[in-house]
Formats: C-alpha cells, sequence, structure tokens
C-alpha cells in the first residue's frame, strides 16, 4: 500500500466515529491525530471531523450555535425575573434563614432587601415578563424558552465562568465550542469552526475561556475582532501582497512536496493543506468579517457602529460568520457586574444603560436570523456565568442600589435549533432568591446545547491524565422540556 | 467498507491471541503430562487486560457493583453482597465470578448488558482460578530486575552500544531491521538541536563537516553535552512539567516574580546535578539541614501552583487547591501517575484508595503559604552586583559602630543581615503589601506595591513586630479626601487593645511620590509596650466613600532613642542607601512550626468544605512499605521519592528522557504508567536504563542522555518507506529515525539564530518581547522585567510568561499555558502556525536579515541561495529545490521592479536603492520560504 492510501486508508478508519472516538481514548498519538485532522483538505474525497461530515451521535436539530456571554452577571430581577412580593420587602433586613450557611463574595452582616428597580410587562402570546430595561426584545420574547431557575455553586466571576465554559471551575479543560468542534468539526474549509468575539472589555477568564484545554489545539477557539485585523496575523507584512503570497505559499508548498517524496511523512502533507487553508483564509475571512457591505436596513436593525468592538457589531458578525457555515460563534460582552459600588454600575442606572447597548442588538440578531431562514438551524443562547442577589449589597452605603453575586437561581434563555417558541421554564420564590420549580444546573444548560448539535454530553468524551473528561463532567441531564 | 476494517482488526486481534496461546502453551509446557488446562497464567499478562476492559467500569474503584470489586486483592477475595466470596481459589466451578459469565440469563450474566467475554477469555480466567488465582502488582510498581542483561544479537556490526542490542532484538522479533545511517549533516542538527535546542551555526557546521576523525561524532557529542545552552534547552522540558510562569493565573493573574526558580533549573542542568538530589531540593530543600539560598530557590518548584486574587475569594479554597495540585504535580512528573481521580474516590483502575490521596496530601498540607497576594513566604536576594554593594555598606557601618552597640547578625543570608543590622539601629520599616493576614477587602495595586482597601472595616496584620522600644508609628499613604479615613492599630487581634488611631487626609499637594502617586508620612504616638505582637490594622471609611478608601505604602516605627541617633548623619545616609538597594524575590515553600501544624482529612467526594476523617501522612499501600520506612516528613517523603526503594521515579525519568530524544516515551502515555496506561515497548530496555542511571550514573542525566545519543538507534535516518509504515507505522519498534516538529521555543530561537538576531545571553530576569501582549490594568508589566533591545531577541524560554496572556507564539505552536503540570505537547498542525510563519512581525524581520546576509555574501543569485540555505539547514541545497527558489525569485524581482514606485517595499529593501532595492525584496521572500519550510520546523 503506498502512504497516500495508507493516509486515506488511516482518515477513513477515523470517520466512523467511534473509531475517532475509541482511537483517541486510547491515547492516540497526537501526531497521527493532527494529520488525519488537516490531511482532507489535501486532494480526497474522504471528509474528516475538522471540515464537517463529522458524524453526530443522534440527528442534530442545530447546526450553528450563537452563545451570548453577559460576562459579570446581569440581575435577573431587572430583567425577567419579575417579583413583586421583594418589592414591598424593600429595604426591610434580609430573614437570616436566607442568610445561614451561604457564601457570598461581598455581603457581610445582615443586607436589605432590595425590589426590582425596573418594572415588569407580560408581552406576546406567550405572555411572557420582560422589565422595561428590555423595550425591544419584549417583541420577540415568542421566539425565546426562557430558564428562570438556572443554577451554579461557583460565586466568584472566574471560577464561575470557567465553569459555564468549560463545565469546571478551575482553568485548563476545554471550552464548550471546543468540545462542539471536535464532536462535529466544521462546515466551512475557509475559516475556523470556533470564532469568539468581545466586547465590553476584558472577560475575567481571559483566553483560557475559549481555549482547548486537552483537547488538541486545532479545536481552541480563534479570537476575531471586528475592529483591526480580524485574525492574528492574517494580513501580509509590508511589501508582500496576495500574488506574492500566494507565490511564496507555492515554492513552499512545493518543497515541502519534494521533501516529502524523500521522507514520507505524512504530516508533511498535512502541513501543505495548511498552508492552504492559511492563505483561502486571508482572502476569505476579511470580506467575512467585514459588515461595510451589509445594507443600511440591516446595520439599523442591529444598530452597528462600524470600526468599532462594540456588541451589535458582533451581533452582525454572527450572523455573517454563521451564514459562512461557522459552527459555534461565541460573544462576550463585558461589564454586567452590578455591585452598585458606583453610580456607573448600579442596577438601577448602570444596569438600564448597559441592557440598552445590547437590547436592539439581540434582538436584531434575532429578527435577522429569523427572516433568513437561520433561526431554525442556529441555536442561541444567552446568559450571565451567575446572577445577582435579591439583597441590596450595601458595600457603600452611598445610594447606589446593587446586587451581590448569587448561584442559587438566576435567568438564562435560548431561541431556534429546536427548542420551545414562547416558552418559560423554572420558577423561583416569591423574593428570586431560590428555584421552587425547573431548576436546573449549569451542566444540564451544557448537555442542551450539545444535544441540540446532536451530540450525547455522556459519549462526547477525551481521554485525558488517566480518565475519561467530558464536558459535564459527572453530571448534567438533557433539559427536555424546552425542546420542541 | 469502514466496518470490515474493524471487523479484520478484531478477528486478528483474537488470532493473535490463540497463536500467543498455543506458543506458550508449546514452549513452557512442552512435555508436561497434564493436559493443558494447567498451563501457567499470568495474572498481569492475561487476567489483567480482561479485567481492565471489561469488568472494572462496574467492579472498580468507582463502582463496586454488588459489593464486589476486582482492583484490591482483598477486595477481590472479600465477601461480597450474597456474604460469599466471588473467587474461590482453585475451583473455578464454585465461584460466582466464573457461573456468572458463562450464564444464560441475561439478568445474571456479566459484563452486564454488554457482549459476553470470548470463550478464551473465560478460559483464561477460569484457569487463572484454577490455578489458585494468583494476584500480582501491575508492572509499574514491581521494581526493576537488577539482572537484566542487554541480548546477544548478530547484528553485522550495526549495535554502538547495548541500547542497540535491546532494539536490534526487537526490530528482529517483529520482522524488521533498522534503517541506514543518517548523513553526517543531519546528524549535525539533530544533535545540536536536541542537546541544546538550538541548530548550529554556519561556522559549527562547517567545523564538524570538516572533522574526518572517526570520533567527530563522540566529540561533538561532548563538546554539546558542556554548552551552557544544554541548560536552557532541558529546562524547557521542566518547566511544563513545573507549570512556571511570570504570573499567578485567574482572574487578576497578577504579576509573580519567580524567574530564579527558571535560573536555577538551568544552572542544575548545566551542572548534571544527579537527578536524586534535582529532585530532594525541588521537593523539600527548605527541609534539608541549614539550606541554602539556591536550595530555597529550588522549592519554588511547588510556589508555580495558581493563586487567586479576585476580590472576595476565600484564601483557603485555593490554598487547598494549590496543594491538592502540588500531590498531583509531584505523583504525575516522578511517579507518572494520575492522582486526579482519587480526590473525588478510589481510583477507578489503580489500586489506589481515595483515603490514600489525603495521605499523601499531608506531606504537603503544611507549608506556610496561604495563597494571600504577597505570597509569604518570599527569599529575597542580590544581584551579583547590588550584593557588593550591600557587603561594602553592611561592613562600612559595622565598621563604624561602638564595640557595645556592634550587633553581628548569625544569619547566612544577606538579606537577613541587612534586616538585622536595620532593625538594631532603629532604622525600621515595612512594607504595606508585606502582610501576614487580611480580611478579603484588601487588594494591590500599582505593581503590587499599595495596599488598597476597598471597603470599609478591611484589615491587614503583621506577626511577630517588636515594638519594645516604638513611641511612634508613621504610615506612608495616597489619599484624595480630605478626610479619607482612620486607621486604628490593635495588638495581637482584631478586636485587641487599641494602642492608636489616625486621620488620613489629602495627599494631592504633597511633594513626596511613589510609584507615580503622591504620597505623605501619617504619625501616630503610641504607648510603651513589652514584647512582640502581633499588629492588626484597621481601616474605616472618611467623610464619604467611592470605592476605596486610600492606598498604603509603607509602615515606619520610630523608636524612642534609636541607636543610630547616637551616631552622625553619615551612617543614617548609609542605612537609607542599604533599605533602598532593590532585591529579587522568589516564594518558596517552609514548613509550618510544629505548633501550628495543619490536621489533614478526607475531603468527601473532593469538596474541601465537607471534611470527613483525619489522616496521617502515608504512601500508598501498593508500594508495600514497611511502617518503619514510612517517611514522617516531606524531607523523608522526596527522599524516599528518589531512594531506588520506589519502583517508579527512575523509569519515567528515563522515559521523559528517551520521549524528548526519540520522539516517543518508551512508555507511550507520558503521564500514566498504571494500568490505563500503554505497555512499554521495549520494558527490559527501560528497566535497565532505570538501573543504569541509579546504579552506575549516580542518578547522573548527561551519561544517559549520551548513551541515548552514541547509540545506533538514533544515528537512522528518519526516511520511511512504504514497508516500514506498513509493518512500523507510529514508530513504535525504533526501525527508523524520529521525525518530530521543533517545540515552539525551538522553532523561535531557530529563526532568530539563523537570522542573527538572537541574543545568547543566559539568565535573568524575564523579558519582554514582541510575543508578549502587555493589556493594562492589573496586567501591568512589574519592575523587575527587561525590556527594549536587550529584550526582545532572548531564547524563548525567558519570555515573559502570563497566564491568562500566554505568548501568542508559544501557544500557536503547542506549548502549554502553564497552569497544569503537563507530561507531553500534543503536536498540532494549524492554518494560525503558517500564518505566524508566514507574517508574524519578528519571523519577518527575521527573513528580512537573512536576506541581508545572503545578499551581503556573493553577488551571484545562486550563491546567495545555497549560502541561505546552508546558514537555515546545515546543509547543501538540492537542486530541485534551488529551481524553485530561482523561480520565486524572479516572480517577486518581476514584481518589485514592476512597482518600483510604490512604498510597498519590506523595510529592509529601503536601505539599499536602484536595482538592489528589489533584489533585497525579492530575496526576503526567498528568506521567508526558508522559515516556512516543513525541513526546517521538524527535527529529521
Amino acid at each position: 500500500m503506498d502512504i497516500l492510501n495508507e493516509a486515506h486508508y488511516r482518515e477513513s478508519e477515523y470517520n466512523t466515529r467511534r473509531h475517532f472516538l475509541k482511537n483517541c481514548i486510547s491515547g492516540m498519538g497526537a501526531m497521527t491525530l493532527g494529520s488525519m485532522l488537516g490531511g482532507n483538505l489535501f486532494a480526497n474525497n474522504s471528509p474528516s471531523p475538522i471540515t464537517g461530515n463529522g458524524i453526530p451521535h443522534f440527528l442534530p436539530k442545530a447546526k450553528h450555535v450563537i452563545y451570548l456571554h453577559m460576562a459579570g452577571a446581569p440581575s435577573q430581577l431587572e430583567l425577567f425575573d419579575h417579583k413583586p412580593v421583594l418589592n414591598t420587602l424593600n429595604g426591610q433586613d434580609c430573614p437570616p434563614s436566607l442568610l445561614e450557611g451561604k457564601r457570598f463574595a461581598f455581603i457581610r452582616g445582615t443586607p436589605k432587601m432590595l425590589g426590582s428597580q425596573a418594572s415588569f410587562n407580560q408581552y406576546g402570546e406567550s405572555r411572557s415578563w420582560v422589565s422595561d430595561y428590555l423595550p425591544k426584545f419584549s417583541s420577540v420574547v415568542d421566539e425565546i424558552s426562557f430558564l428562570k431557575a438556572v443554577h451554579t455553586e461557583e460565586f466568584n466571576h472566574a471560577p464561575a465562568q470557567f465553569l459555564m465554559q468549560t463545565g469546571s471551575p478551575r482553568q485548563g479543560r476545554p471550552s464548550l465550542g471546543s468540545w462542539a468542534t471536535y464532536g462535529l468539526g466544521s462546515p466551512n474549509e475557509n475559516l475556523p469552526g470556533f470564532i469568539v468575539l468581545l466586547s465590553g472589555g476584558v472577560v475575567s477568564g481571559g483566553k483560557r475561556l475559549w481555549g482547548s484545554g486537552f483537547l488538541p489545539t486545532v479545536y481552541q477557539g480563534v479570537q476575531c475582532q471586528s475592529k483591526g485585523p480580524a485574525v492574528r496575523n492574517l494580513q501580509n507584512p509590508k511589501g508582500v501582497d496576495a500574488a506574492l503570497r500566494k507565490q511564496s505559499v507555492d515554492a513552499i508548498n512545493k518543497i515541502n512536496e519534494l521533501e516529502y517524496q524523500e521522507s514520507r511523512d505524512p504530516e508533511i502533507l498535512t502541513r501543505m493543506s495548511q498552508y492552504e487553508l492559511a492563505f483561502k483564509m486571508q482572502t476569505s475571512v476579511p470580506g467575512v468579517m467585514s459588515i461595510d457591505g451589509e445594507p443600511e436596513y440591516i446595520k439599523k436593525l442591529y444598530g452597528v457602529t462600524p470600526g468599532e468592538s462594540s456588541f451589535a457589531n458582533n451581533c452582525l458578525l454572527a450572523r455573517r460568520l454563521v451564514e459562512n457555515g461557522v459552527r459555534f460563534v461565541q460573544l462576550y460582552d463585558d461589564g454586567w457586574d452590578t455591585h452598585g459600588v458606583g453610580a456607573g454600575n448600579g442596577v438601577d442606572v448602570g444596569l438600564y444603560n448597559k441592557c440598552s447597548r445590547i437590547d436592539q442588538a439581540m434582538t436584531g440578531l434575532l429578527t435577522d436570523l429569523k427572516q433568513r431562514g437561520l433561526l431554525e438551524e442556529t441555536l442561541i443562547v444567552w446568559g450571565g456565568e451567575f446572577g445577582r442577589t435579591p439583597m441590596m449589597e450595601a458595600r457603600s452605603g452611598q445610594g447606589f442600589f446593587g446586587r451581590d453575586h448569587h448561584g442559587e437561581a438566576f435567568t438564562m434563555w435560548m431561541a431556534g435549533g429546536g427548542v420551545k417558541k414562547g416558552f418559560t421554564f423554572g420558577e423561583t420564590d416569591e423574593i428570586g432568591y431560590s428555584a421552587i420549580r425547573g431548576k436546573v444546573h449549569v451542566h444540564d444548560v451544557q448537555a442542551t446545547i450539545l444535544n441540540q448539535l446532536g451530540l450525547d454530553h455522556e459519549r462526547l468524551t477525551f481521554h485525558f491524565q488517566g480518565r475519561d473528561f467530558r464536558l459535564t463532567d459527572v453530571s448534567g441531564n438533557v433539559i427536555k422540556d424546552i425542546l420542541t | 467498507m469502514k466496518c470490515i476494517h474493524i471487523f479484520k482488526m478484531a478477528k486478528s486481534v483474537c488470532i493473535n491471541s490463540i497463536y500467543i496461546l498455543s506458543w506458550i502453551l508449546t514452549i513452557l509446557f512442552l512435555g508436561s503430562c497434564n493436559d493443558s488446562s494447567n498451563k501457567e497464567i499470568s495474572f498481569n499478562r492475561d487476567v489483567r487486560p480482561i479485567l481492565n476492559s471489561k469488568c472494572l467500569r462496574c467492579h472498580g474503584g468507582v463502582k463496586a457493583n454488588g459489593e464486589f470489586s476486582l482492583l484490591f486483592e482483598e477486595d477481590a477475595f472479600g465477601k461480597t453482597q450474597s456474604g460469599k466470596p466471588a473467587i474461590v481459589r482453585g475451583n473455578h466451578e464454585k465461584s460466582e465470578l466464573y457461573r456468572r459469565l458463562v450464564s444464560k440469563d441475561p439478568e445474571i450474566r456479566m459484563p452486564f448488558e454488554s457482549p459476553q467475554l470470548s470463550q478464551e477469555e473465560i478460559d483464561i480466567l477460569a484457569k487463572w482460578i484454577d490455578q489458585g488465582a494468583k494476584w500480582e502488582k501491575h508492572w509499574a510498581y514491581i521494581p526493576p530486575k537488577e539482572s537484566i542483561v542487554p541480548p546477544v544479537v548478530v547484528d553485522s556490526g550495526w549495535a554502538k552500544n547495548p541500547i542497540d542490542q535491546f532494539v536490534f532484538s526487537k526490530l528482529k522479533e517483529k520482522g524488521l531491521s533498522p534503517s541506514v545511517r543518517a548523513d553526517k549533516n543531519t546528524l549535525l542538527r539533530r544533535l545540536y538541536l536536541d542537546l541544546t535546542g538550538l541548530p548550529p551555526t554556519i561556522e559549527q557546521a562547517n567545523a564538524f563537516l570538516e572533522d574526518n576523525s572517526s570520533d567527530a561524532y563522540e566529540k561533538l557529542v561532548d563538546e554539546l553535552l558542556g554548552s551552557p545552552h544544554f541548560g536552557e534547552r532541558w529546562a524547557s522540558m521542566w518547566l511544563d512539567l513545573a507549570r512556571y510562569a511570570d504570573s499567578k493565573g485567574f482572574e487578576k493573574d497578577t504579576n509573580r516574580e519567580i524567574w530564579k526558580f527558571r535560573d536555577w533549573v538551568i544552572a542544575a542542568f548545566n551542572k548534571d546535578m544527579p537527578f536524586d538530589q534535582f529532585s530532594i531540593e525541588q521537593l523539600a530543600g527548605d527541609m534539608l539541614p541549614e539550606p541554602t539560598e539556591e536550595q530555597l530557590i529550588a522549592t519554588a518548584f511547588h510556589r508555580n501552583t495558581l493563586a487567586n486574587d479576585e476580590g472576595g475569594t476565600d484564601n483557603e479554597e485555593f490554598r487547598v487547591a494549590s496543594v491538592v495540585d502540588r500531590v498531583s504535580t509531584t505523583y504525575e512528573v516522578w511517579q507518572g501517575t494520575t492522582m486526579a481521580c482519587v480526590q473525588c474516590h478510589s481510583h477507578p483502575y489503580d489500586p489506589f484508595r481515595h483515603k490514600e490521596f489525603y495521605e499523601s496530601m499531608a506531606f504537603f498540607n503544611n507549608a506556610v503559604d496561604d495563597d494571600s497576594y504577597f505570597e509569604k513566604p518570599k527569599l529575597f536576594t542580590y544581584s551579583k552586583e547590588n550584593k557588593k554593594d550591600v557587603e561594602e555598606l553592611l561592613e562600612y557601618i559595622n565598621g563604624h559602630l561602638l564595640p557595645k552597640d556592634a550587633q553581628v547578625s548569625k544569619s547566612r543570608f544577606l538579606y537577613d543581615q541587612k534586616e538585622a543590622l536595620l532593625t538594631h539601629l532603629g532604622y525600621r520599616f515595612t512594607e504595606a503589601e508585606a502582610f501576614d493576614k487580611t480580611s478579603p477587602f484588601i487588594e494591590l495595586d500599582g505593581g503590587l506595591n499599595f495596599l488598597w482597601q476597598i471597603q470599609d472595616s478591611s484589615w491587614a496584620s503583621y506577626n511577630n513586630v517588636d515594638l519594645r522600644k516604638v513611641n511612634k508609628m508613621g504610615f506612608l499613604v495616597s489619599a484624595s479626601l480630605d478626610y479619607a479615613g482612620d486607621i486604628s492599630i490593635h495588638l495581637d487581634s482584631l478586636n485587641g487593645r487599641k494602642i492608636g488611631e489616625v486621620r488620613i487626609g489629602s495627599t494631592e499637594g504633597s511633594k513626596r511620590e511613589e510609584n507615580g502617586l503622591k504620597v505623605k508620612e501619617f504619625i501616630v504616638d503610641i504607648p510603651e509596650i513589652t514584647g512582640k505582637h502581633d499588629v492588626f490594622l484597621q481601616f474605616h471609611k472618611g467623610e464619604s466613600y467611592v470605592a476605596h478608601l486610600f492606598y498604603l505604602d509603607k509602615i515606619f516605627y520610630y523608636e524612642k532613642e534609636p541607636l543610630m541617633a547616637k551616631y552622625d548623619k553619615k551612617i543614617k545616609q548609609k542605612l537609607e542607601q542599604l533599605a533602598q538597594i532593590p532585591t529579587t524575590s522568589t516564594p518558596i515553600i517552609q514548613e509550618l512550626q510544629e505548633d501550628k501544624a495543619r490536621k489533614t482529612f478526607v475531603f468527601d467526594r473532593g469538596s474541601w468544605l465537607n471534611l470527613t476523617e483525619e489522616v496521617n501522612m502515608g504512601i500508598p499501600n501498593i508500594y508495600g512499605i514497611s511502617e518503619t520506612e514510612e517517611p514522617n516528613n516531606r524531607l523523608e517523603f522526596a527522599q524516599w521519592m528518589v531512594s531506588g526503594k520506589n519502583p517508579l521515579s527512575a523509569r519515567v525519568v528515563v522515559n521523559r528522557f528517551w520521549e524528548q530524544i526519540f520522539g516517543r516515551g518508551l512508555v507511550e502515555s507520558m503521564e500514566e504508567f498504571g494500568s490505563q496506561g500503554k505497555n512499554p515497548s521495549h520494558p527490559e530496555l527501560l528497566d535497565w536504563m532505570a538501573v543504569k542511571l541509579m546504579k552506575e550514573y549516580k542518578w547522573r542525566v548527561k551519561p544517559l542522555l549520551r548513551d541515548l545519543v552514541l547509540s545506533a538507534t538514533y544515528r537512522q535516518s528518519s526516511n520511511s518507506h512504504p514497508e516500514i509504515i506498513k509493518l512500523d507505522p507510529a514508530n513504535n519498534w525504533l526501525s527508523r529515525g524520529s521525525r518530530k516538529r521543533l517545540s515552539a521555543e525551538q522553532i523561535r530561537d531557530e529563526i532568530l539564530l539563523v537570522s542573527g538576531l538572537l541574543n545568547k545571553t543566559i539568565g535573568g530576569p524575564s523579558a519582554i518581547n514582541a510575543d508578549v501582549e502587555i493589556a493594562g490594568g492589573w496586567n501591568t508589566l512589574p519592575e523587575y522585567v527587561i525590556q527594549g533591545d536587550d529584550a526582545m531577541y532572548r531564547r524563548s524560554i525567558y519570555t515573559f510568561w502570563k497566564r491568562v496572556n500566554p505568548p501568542m507564539n508559544m501557544i500557536v505552536f503547542d506549548s502549554p499555558d502553564r497552569s497544569a503540570c503537563v507530561s507531553s505537547r500534543v503536536l498540532t498542525n494549524t492554518p494560525l502556525q503558517a500564518l505566524s510563519l508566514l507574517n508574524d512581525k519578528t519571523f519577518f524581520e527575521a527573513s528580512q536579515e537573512l536576506a541581508k546576509q545572503m545578499f551581503e555574501a556573493d553577488k551571484q543569485l545562486e550563491n546567495q541561495i545555497k549560502f541561505g540555505y546552508f546558514k537555515v539547514m546545515g546543509k547543501n541545497i538540492k537542486e530541485e529545490k534551488l529551481m524553485q527558489l530561482t523561480q520565486l525569485y524572479n516572480d517577486a524581482l518581476l514584481h518589485y521592479v514592476n512597482n518600483m514606485d510604490s512604498s510597498e517595499f519590506p523595510e529592509v529593501a529601503l536601505e539599499y536603492s536602484g536595482k538592489n532595492k528589489s533584489r533585497l525584496a525579492a530575496l526576503t521572500m526567498v528568506a521567508n520560504v526558508f522559515l516556512n519550510l516543513d525541513e526546517f520546523i521538524v527535527k529529521g
């Protein structure tokens, strides 16, 4: 058998999903894995995990995910979780029963209860509750499945973000997007399968939030910027234009081919294909990442400001990326940590202002995806890393209203990609402190996201440090109630 | 199609095992009068694989269904739920285990809801029971035999040393033969990269190529083993294991000055410190008698754990996380054993009990450090130049003291002598951030130089302050409000006796500055106090409260009659000078005093909040050491680890060096020697080398590496051909040389070297280069780093390493981010790597430098390209490659000539005029191609 046939043979072995996973688990050498991943790009017809046709465990409902992470954790009590009783308790001492055995980040002593600073109304046929902080969003609630009783054990930002995005509060595990692309590959040969967009500041957990952990680095999120060059080193250096770059990549590959004739190392073939992909990315990424060509009414729909790294720009980019076949688009918008230690970060003025910067954009995203028929195949997930307390965090005593970190119960929502429309699941108690119905854990949310992509979170594993790891660790149940 | 492949494979496995069985049968028991059922079954060879793959998932360390587990011998033969043991030694018919395997009832038959075991497997288990069900330890827990003799082989002179005898006999066994010897040029580059991490320079290459003496190769090996770059290359392997970084990780990822540890590792490899000493100093250097500064710095190995400075986090939670990490890392590094599972429950596949993790943890649980910002305890040292100044000042001051005032510090360390002298003379202050404990509402600011109270009623405390002669305390503060707050001073506890309170006002008008902030000292009288006390400072809000109170920089203790008052101004000046000489700090491990020792408890399901049974220090039972041998502290634990009684350490070490040289370990699963890891490809070779390392080389690494690279096995060509690939696809049997992509560090260093940019300085503070992204806020750079031209082109091992924002070229080429111990890097092959080599700022700068040298080397294009290629690859270019590059040059030249007037030229070309400008630009494209070639970034 000659080497090309050998490579193809081994690659088609890999494409048997079970075989692929089994071999990873038994510690298949990374070199071989690497060559398998890229090998398909090089002139053959057999599909491989990296470019899609990765075989899901069962029929997927969603092809893509757009995850909108509000880093810093927005207050559910000002946005979605309407608690009239809490309003009547405003200013009263918090009952000791709520504080016993609990750990808070900043609250000490006996805090006062804090009524919602927003006013609520029901909208749409679903009569879903939304506050006046999100006036535009209230028009699309009939597309949404709300999870009103999500909970997490972590109450500090970085660990909670790691738990939300990697399934573990400590850094070092693969992120949700990495697991998804590891499981399914990426449908577009010219773009990475997992792209990350940032707005609002530096997110606490840092780049590890979209790292591939112990999975091969080919699965790590590629951070793209809506401002400046979209991907690191994408731009040719001064004095090198596209034609010259093409000529030099051709020369590199021809010499590499000569080297291959001699050494017969299949990894060279992979490298040649990766140089081709790199060159293709240089051409395709700037186009996909430019919103200049979008019609004016679309720009208005999202409320974009070209040239900025704003949440609105990123929402529009997310649509463009999904349209171009990117598997997993992760947005982080930082600045939701509303402790009330100053005027800018209270749940009154600060949170209201912050909401006005996302309201139009996320509503626009839902509307735009729907009008293009993309919402059905795209799962949108929205949420922070935890919620906020019904008690006021009286850290300053200066009259700014703030809430501390709260993991017992908070709101997330999903839309599109096979989740119910206009549906609310889960309920908190009268003051929004604990879940009383439909309590779900972060791992359940993750299991559900993978499920919509056609992946069984218990079977999507990777063997590392002597054991099989998975995104949801040892727990997680798919939240079937919100699925169509 | 695909299914057929798998089916075929499965079938061939069965055929193999039948073959092996009948072979064993024939060889071992030929002539035995008993029938075949009496052939000896080996637990490790025959039984364990079946148990591992078919049984342990439900009857192991996590689940023990029916109260039956096959993980520990005592459980396997103990009573099960039914009250009876499942295995009756000597009688398979009476054994429930066997009955369950063959039952027709699906409710009873095992493995439950899974395919039945094959007849061969069932027979093996039955015979094993009949033969007495002898239990064996997993191979890795049995010490290597000292009696192994390299096999005698007829190899027509191929073997160079005993390693080759082991390899050759295995090759023969597999129907393979060794590859031809690689050519001299290839060996040259291979050796340089393997031993120093750098390729040869032109001069070095020529020196070797022109040396035709018979021992030219041996001479080169010895020269490279003695190179000062040897230590840098091997430290880079060790720093992955040590999870070394210049920051603490987590949200804040604040800076951590710990680079002296990196230099310690480099020096240790360079002087070939025996690996047992190397291990003991890192794990317990602090507990050696009279430890030196170097031995204390070595303990920073375990201060590389992450620390969390995020406001409101619980220090104890992250202290515990660090200790857990130290246990896991120690076992991974020295034992090739994964302990991560055992934190939460007994190991699912290996015989480690849940409790045993915490017994190991007890060795590490007594370290003083507790996740506080300042990272106490620290060792303070001086640079060579500063050391001289300090010595001179100490001598001057001591020399001018009256005999009755003389005070000679007994400390071995200069810094302690300085501290003692300053205190003795009454020149006393402490940095505010050098606290021992604080409330959660304290953060550090200004490159960690200020104490910042983010909330009213926050506090900080300082242990064991001698207040006997003190009558005033001063606080150097920066504040913006007229009444920013108060500091109250308490003794021994937060609510202890209050000895003073000072009101802090605005420092706006002050002329004094520290770290860019206006500061002013606020002084308060304190009453006469006897003895040493813990001093607690409480911070209270003033007229209003914004987001913080004020910044506290230093605390001064003024004595009523300080000794220094007796002397002239000059002495005070010298004292001031002495106090201001900068130090380098290194966090180190130190043991808590006995009266403050911590207790260690088992965590229920791994949660530090759910403590259960208290445990003592101890080593897992599987190692089978007697009670008298049981280590009683961390030092004894470290000594046991490398005592020769430990079955694993030497094997794991040998395997690490082997992997670096040959591309894959003899045990392929570097981090896992346990039963879920891979069996060694050459078990006798591994054991023989492990014994040799301990007994003959006394744990010295250089002779071991020398053996590896002098072997004929190492000197094989890495070229493959279809036949070899078919028989040995992954080069398991070493039928050829290793061909593997270089590490991230090697790629960058190589590019810097061949372009002439490399700065070869060894050691020193971490360096900022174009690969370091400097963000604002918490990520401001510390003062001690080197920046600018001196830093830009240092070897990659010196790059300032932020955990949250690690150097991108390192990450793109698969370096771990250093948040956890990593035993081997997973190599990928991605488009981002291509983009980096093509377009990265530093790499393109190197292309231009190289182009310039090619241009200056010769007038003729052909010779320029030949020169460049030789410089880059250490060998002559082949004709076809030369043609490709000539064509690229011509295309590029045409492009530049046609665009003569545009400004779009690489920078280097602008140094030339006329035709030369375009020539330089075109050569830059050629040089850029060199740096992107597969052969350049691969060790072949």
